[in-house]
């Protein structure tokens, strides 16, 4: 178990990089602590894969250092790392039972046969593989192997840091959620290092305490999911994260309001501050639970058009337009539903304000 | 199920009928025909029922013949798999011009007509003017006469064979391996796999299919091999080099007794539809996998 330290890491895959477009990372410069339950999310092609196999030594970077505590790793192989990890589809030695293949990196590292043993077993319990250990790995149904290739990777106690590279991808979702909470037991039993890939935030969210968002090669925010939500440092995290994710609407400000075409928004103070004294282009963005809808107009409303009601089971998505800009909110199922016109209020703590994408708080 | 009024639609299978009939069946039975007759000349011919069966089946030239051509087989798998394996391995894994370089050159001797083949061979060998012939004979000062010292003749033989095949065995055992996911080797390494262990418990299960191929091509092939060998030695010194094909055109084309030659046709391809048969069922249980 270790602490890993990222210095100025960025990679591009072309052997000479021309500009920033060239860079699969960007600049990646933090520390993520010891014994985190730590989840990269990000859409496909944001560089999360890439981040992983700099971590794990598959893919040296073209700059810039890894650590893990004080130890400068750059320049090791995965083995010498000592970091496990279960990739997207199981890979699995065809000919070996499940035992072996769970015993397998033990047994390259010399481990002794009663603890291999003993270590083998425990995993199997943990994944519920004990009735299947002397069966052929290549006959099992596909959430199995997928099974087996994270009992490899969670077999060896000393290791570093088990990275996941969307593990879950193949297996069905009931299983899905159910080996999510194994590995979240896992995580607070054996308090390893987890590092987590994937593109689902519900995925995310409810596996890790630390999300790590990424967009075009770059973290934009690392926070627990609640700061996430709560607080998204970009644009990027604001309409990923949540489902419909954050309004934006362009705006000025006047005074410590926010102006939207011909409507006024009040804004806290300080942040109306702030934001008349940034340059760049200004938003102002709210989480649509956030959102008051109204059927009937009360004070301090904005006015707006409905466009449609999506009935999500427990609740009802309201799209509106607003001076031509869509807004998405969420009614709660008691609500009474609007329906030509709505009168939304943006209460004042929830609502922020972006510059140039980036939260001004 | 209804039955159809009109059967007209069967005229559909005509050309295939001709096309096999043509193809297989009359060439088939003419050598049926042959070997159930004595033929002197067309018009006077006896039916002698299964007597040239019985000779061929005792018949110790042959006996000799297909020992001869189980060890050439044998050998032929022996070496050309474990040397098309190893070659293939050292390919480069992704592809490239280099890659698609080296393909194209390994692949040459495929292309070759296979009595060039064997003409490559005479000329190679010959040690006035030959390279290798030349070579082993005066460089190495090792006295060297293929066509008259039977164990020379089989060197020559088989350096050809291995020579003209091995490629296809390359061929295969590259494709197996580039159908090899990367994550298998990214995990292999990490879970601190040696070489070795890559290439027993990934490489060479992930092979099987098409190693399974190989073997079946490759036995087939050598075990009906005429052109090279003939053009090379002639079927000797003596007999050692004669397989059963050669030995099968002496009897037919050579001595003209098409009557022995019909009966040891069938034979033959009774035995080599023998194998087709197991060979059949091994490769469709290759493809499938093993279930329980």
């Amino acid at each position: 178990m270790a602490r890993i330290t990222f210095d100025h890491i960025a990679h591009s895959y072309y052997p000479k990089p021309k500009g920033p477009h060239d860079y699969a990372l960007k600049e990646i410069d933090t520390i993520w602590e010891d014994g985190g339950a730590y989840a990269l999310l990000g859409p496909s092609g944001c560089g999360k894969t890439t981040l992983l196999n700099v971590i794990s030594g598959l893919l040296k970077p073209s700059r810039g250092r890894v650590l893990y505590d004080d130890k400068d790793v750059t320049t090791l192989t995965p083995e010498q790392r000592n970091i496990a990890q279960v990739f997207q589809f199981p890979v699995l030695y065809d000919t070996m039972t499940v035992y072996d293949n769970l015993a397998f990196p033990l047994r390259n590292r010399g481990v002794n046969k009663t603890d291999i043993d003993q270590r083998v077993r425990e995993v199997a319990e943990i994944l519920d593989l004990s009735a299947d250990l002397k069966r052929r790995a290549a006959n099992l149904s596909a959430d199995a192997k997928q099974k087996i290739s994270l009992g490899r990777g969670l077999v060896r106690s000393d290791v570093a840091a088990v990275l996941f590279d969307e593990p879950l991808t193949v297996i069905d979702p009931h299983l899905k959620w159910h080996l999510r909470r194994k590995l979240k037991e896992i995580h607070d039993q054996l308090n390893l290092t987890l590092i987590y890939v994937t593109h689902d935030q519900v995925e995310a969210l409810t596996f890790a305490d630390k999300v790590i968002v990424m967009f075009e090669g770059e973290i934009v925010q690392i926070g627990t999911p609640e700061e996430l939500v709560e607080n998204p440092q970009h644009k990027f995290v604001g309409y990923f994260i949540g489902s419909p994710g954050m309004n934006f609407l362009p705006c000025t400000i006047e005074g410590h309001h926010a102006r939207v075409e011909d409507v006024t928004i009040a804004l806290a103070p300080e942040i109306a501050e702030l934001g008349s004294r940034s340059s760049g282009e200004l938003e102002l963005g709210i989480r649509p639970m956030h959102l008051k809808v109204h059927a009937t107009p009360v004070e301090n409303a904005v006015p707006v058009t409905v466009k449609t009601v999506e009935d999500q089971g427990s609740f009802k998505i309201l799209t509106a337009a607003l001076n031509g800009y869509s807004v998405q909110a969420r009614l709660r199922e008691e609500q009474p539903v609007p329906t030509d016109k709505a009168w939304v209020q943006f209460p004042v703590e929830r609502t922020k304000l972006f510059a140039d994408q980036r939260l001004i708080a | 199920m209804e039955k159809w009024s009109d059967n007209k639609a069967w005229f559909l299978v005509l050309p295939v009928v001709l096309l096999v009939a043509f193809n297989a069946v009359i060439p088939l039975m003419t050598v049926v025909n042959y070997s159930v007759q004595d033929i002197f000349d067309p018009a006077h011919r006896i039916f002698v029922g299964m007597e040239w069966y019985r000779e061929m089946l005792h018949n110790s030239r042959l006996h000799d013949a297909l020992v001869r051509q189980f060890i050439f087989s044998g050998l032929v798998l022996l070496i050309e798999l474990p040397l098309g394996v190893f070659v293939a391995l050292t390919m480069p894994r992704k592809s490239g011009w280099k890659t698609s370089t080296a393909l194209v050159l390994i692949a040459l001797p495929l292309l070759i007509p296979w009595n060039v083949i064997g003409t490559i061979w005479v000329i190679f060998l010959r040690p006035d003017i030959g390279l290798l012939g030349r070579f082993i004979d005066h460089t190495l000062g090792i006295h060297f006469d293929y066509p008259t010292v039977p164990m020379e003749a089989w060197i020559s033989v088989m350096m050809m064979e291995v020579w003209h095949w091995t490629p296809l065995v390359v061929l295969l055992a590259y494709a197996g391996l580039r159908s090899i996911p990367d994550a298998y080797y990214q995990a292999a390494s990490i879970d601190g796999a040696s070489r070795w262990a890559v290439f027993f418990y990934i490489e060479l299960p992930k092979m099987r299919g098409v190693l399974t191929i190989a073997i079946l091509l490759r036995f087939m092939y050598s075990f009906l091999i005429y052109t090279e060998p003939f053009v090379l030695t002639g079927g000797g010194p003596g007999d050692s080099t004669t397989f059963l094909s050669i030995y099968l055109v002496k009897m037919a084309v050579g001595e003209f007794d098409v009557g022995r030659a019909g009966a040891f046709s069938i034979i033959y391809f009774l035995i080599v539809l023998a194998f087709c048969y197991v060979f059949y069922q091994v490769l469709l249980r290759a493809g499938t996998g093993e279930k329980q």
